[in-house]
């Protein structure tokens, strides 16, 4: 298995805040979701109590892809934080809506069990290794984040997603500390 | 029993300028009643006109939107019902045509026909207002003090089962539908900022 390039491969996974931050930097408004182990403790209880942020919680993710949606017409930024799970039985929400009516669906995905410091598409995990494999057929760009200076990456693929009316989508590499 | 075209025709008059997310078989029928670029075409994956619907409530709050749903799309996302009252937007009104046919794709009945209450799983999931109508002369009364009330709202309308007609896809689904309808709401956007209501991305 080989490191993913630009990871540190640290034990330590990134913070929540630091995500906030970085959501609020690409000025973002909106996140909804589905609770995930990974994200669960360290970013989506304290995003509950921010009060720049407002939470929407969905029953089921392909709900969240659509709110993104309506979202995104009315000029206003989300996100759409999920477990792979979630985002494996959206795929047809993300392709309809998403990838072909060109919308900017920005996701954060939880990779629940990854290896630390392997790139998803090499893990030795089935789930894992496909979720970032049908992000790359559906042609959505990806990037992972496994600590906290990758957390600098999402800031610009929201921007990207927003300026090219295009998908985006960031793996959460490592449980995201509180 | 009512016909969907003449359930829409009554909403038409009174629709001002809200918003209207519909899907298949009732997007075709409004379109043509109705053909203003305020309506979204929600073709894009099945079951996710409420969804989008909820998105374009929080996006412009303070406009009405109007959702036209399925009963065989609602079917595959009830869960959107328990988003909705949820977050319960005040200016959301979500409207499903009961025919209890998928209309377009051969006729064939929706699981549970003529069995299954809409109306018991909106009030179960915790819309403050629902209705259930099936008498035109009822919803064309009705309807106009339906959306004065502070939503969400739900209403099932209880349709008679038409014969799918030649429709046009293409054209709902086109990148031009959306780029109307995202011109077609920019000025209430604007508006909306400037009152206050919501900020530019």
């Amino acid at each position: 298995m080989k490191r993913v390039p630009g990871m540190t491969g640290e034990l330590l996974g990134p913070r929540g805040v630091e995500i906030i931050a970085a959501l609020k930097m690409a000025r973002v408004e909106f996140v909804a979701a589905l609770p995930d182990v990974w994200t669960s403790m360290g970013f989506l209880w304290p995003l509950a109590q921010d009060p720049d942020l407002r939470l929407i919680r969905v029953c089921k993710e392909d709900e969240g892809v659509s709110i993104c949606t309506g979202l995104a017409f009315c000029e206003r930024r989300s996100v759409l934080s999920m477990q792979y799970t979630g985002f494996l039985d959206s795929v047809n929400s993300i392709r309809g809506t998403a990838v072909n009516y060109n919308q900017p669906v920005c996701m954060l995905i939880g990779l629940l069990g990854k290896e630390p410091g392997v790139a998803p598409g090499d893990s030795k995990r089935y789930d894992i290794r496909i979720t970032q494999g049908v992000l790359d057929v559906m042609g959505i760009e990806n990037v992972t984040v496994e600590g906290s200076e990758d957390v600098a990456l999402i800031p610009p693929g929201i921007e990207r997603a927003y300026e090219t009316a295009r998908p985006f989508a960031a793996l959460i590499g490592r449980t995201v500390r509180a | 029993m009512m016909q969907r075209d003449q359930c829409f025709e009554a909403l038409k008059k009174v629709r001002g300028d809200a918003v209207i997310v519909s899907r298949y078989s009732a997007a075709f029928d409004w379109g043509a009643i109705d053909p203003s670029p305020l309506n979204y075409f929600g073709i894009g994956a099945m079951g996710q006109c409420s969804s989008y619907a909820l998105g374009m409530a929080l996006g412009m709050p303070g406009h009405k939107i109007i959702v036209l749903d399925g009963d065989g799309s609602l079917l595959m996302n009830l869960g959107s019902l328990v988003t909705i009252a949820n977050v319960a937007p005040p200016n959301l009104f979500h409207f499903v045509c009961e025919n209890g046919v998928y209309e377009v794709n051969g006729g064939h009945p929706i699981p549970g026909q003529g069995r299954v209450r809409f109306t018991d799983f909106a009030r179960g999931a915790g819309y403050p207002h629902v209705f259930e109508f099936d008498d035109l002369a009822t919803f064309t009364a009705e309807i106009p003090r339906v959306l004065g009330l502070r939503g969400p709202v739900f209403a099932t309308l209880k349709l008679v089962a038409a014969n799918a007609e030649e429709v046009d896809f293409g054209k709902l689904n086109s990148a031009d539908a959306r780029r109307q309808f995202k011109e077609a709401i920019r000025p209430f956007l604007q508006r909306g900022r400037e009152a206050g209501r919501t900020a530019p991305v």
